[in-house]
């Protein structure tokens, strides 16, 4: 059991997938411009990446090795369209933020990594476990992300006003800011990392 | 069991295997969410026009009238009182926005009077050419557009002192601004069409 827990930790924060190792940069600062904006994506990419990895490590004998890529990619996209017709169907605010970038889960290499380096070569418990830890390492780090693009940038949280919007720098919100704190978040991530 | 070697036997079967299984998914998916689906646009789109446009007694769905001009659909919704037309919510769009297309939906009275208007997509700059969904509404100086009269206000930007604007611009999002307003002059004019065409029938 602490083996599982292991996992999931591993996924958190030594390797955490935006802030370690780096993977998943086009949705993560696509996506990032706003908290809430940040968690729903973090979410939703937990969920396939729980399932697709749950899939291919069930499916890892049964793949040969010279056509993996291509079945792990429509496993994925499988997966990510079922989830995009859900959220059409059911979560109409949802889709109304997030619906062009839900598409893009199929190519977020996180999801790719996961099933070339872990689900791959091992068990689907483990699978699951090391899905569910990644998942919530990039929803945390979307969010945080996303909270210091928005605080900066509009003055609110999660919506709630913090400080007016006019005193706010609308560099945040875009593309050159989501750059910009993405790399302090890594700097201060790495600072932290290395004085344990 | 064991790894399956790479032979093209293998790799076909198992590629077969994946697609067809994730083929079938994909179907069943589709057909569970395909009612709820269609439910939802036509509810988002029930609600929009009921947003903007007056009081009718008619389905302005049902009696939609699609007009197209230099490439771009405009779908007017006709609101029909017992019988008299009092006047319509309008789909429009401008090109000439600062990223890409502008969609709104906007309501007239017959006399062509702004009921309201409802931004239903944009590209803009998040912050500045987005803020088009409440500016135009805003009471303060002569920002908003609600109330105003197609034919008798002039519908541009206070900018363009040739056509005597009226309308305060976006503060930093001049363009967008002017795409707005081109959308919705665009808009009275299908709505224009619309009533020509129904006199012409009748």
């Amino acid at each position: 059991m602490a083996n599982k827990w292991k996992l999931i930790y591993n996924g958190i924060i030594p390797g955490n997938p935006v802030l370690v190792l780096l993977l998943g940069m086009c949705a993560t600062l696509g996506t990032s411009s706003s908290a809430i904006n940040g968690f729903m994506m973090g979410v939703a990419t937990m969920v396939v990446l729980i399932c697709s990895n749950a899939v291919i490590s069930m499916l890892k004998n049964f793949v040969p090795d010279k056509v993996r890529i291509p079945a792990y990619i429509v496993i994925i996209a499988t997966f990510v369209t079922i989830l995009q017709l859900i959220i059409n169907a059911y979560l109409p605010a949802l889709n109304a933020t997030l619906g062009i970038f839900i598409p893009l889960i199929v190519v977020n290499c996180v999801l790719l990594g996961r099933a070339e380096a872990f689900a791959g070569k091992n068990g689907v418990l483990d699978s699951i476990c090391d899905g569910l830890g990644c998942g919530i390492g990039f929803t945390l780090a979307l969010t945080l992300l996303g909270s210091v693009r928005e605080l900066l940038g509009t003055g609110r949280l999660f919506d709630i006003v913090i400080y007016p919007e006019d005193y706010g720098m609308l560099l945040f919100v875009l593309a050159p800011g989501a750059f910009l704190a993405l790399g302090y978040l890594i700097a201060i991530v790495n600072k932290l990392r290395k004085s344990k | 069991m064991k790894k399956l070697s790479s032979t093209l036997s293998n790799m076909v079967l198992s590629l077969g295997v994946i697609t067809f299984v994730a083929g079938a998914s994909l179907g069943t998916a589709y057909y569970v969410t395909k009612e709820p689906i269609a439910q939802m646009t036509h509810q988002t789109q029930v609600e929009a026009i009921k947003k903007v446009s007056p009081e009718f007694t008619n389905d302005p769905e049902a009696d939609k009238w699609e007009y197209e001009q230099d490439g771009i659909t405009y779908t007017v919704y006709p609101a029909y009182d017992a019988d008299r037309l009092v006047g319509a919510a309008v789909e429009s769009a401008s090109m000439s926005g600062f990223s890409g297309e502008i969609k709104i939906m906007c309501g007239f009275d017959a006399d062509g009077t702004v009921r309201n208007y409802e931004v239903l997509s944009h590209a803009e700059t998040p912050g500045l050419g987005s803020k088009m969904a409440t500016w135009f509404r805003d009471s303060s100086g002569s920002r908003s557009v609600i109330g105003l009269n197609m034919e008798k206000n002039s519908m541009y930007v206070t900018k363009d002192t040739d056509k005597k604007g009226e309308i305060d611009a976006i503060t930093a999002a001049t363009i967008s601004s002017r795409a707005f307003l081109e959308a919705l002059r665009n808009a009275y004019n299908a709505y224009v069409q619309y009533k020509e065409c129904q006199e012409k029938n009748n």
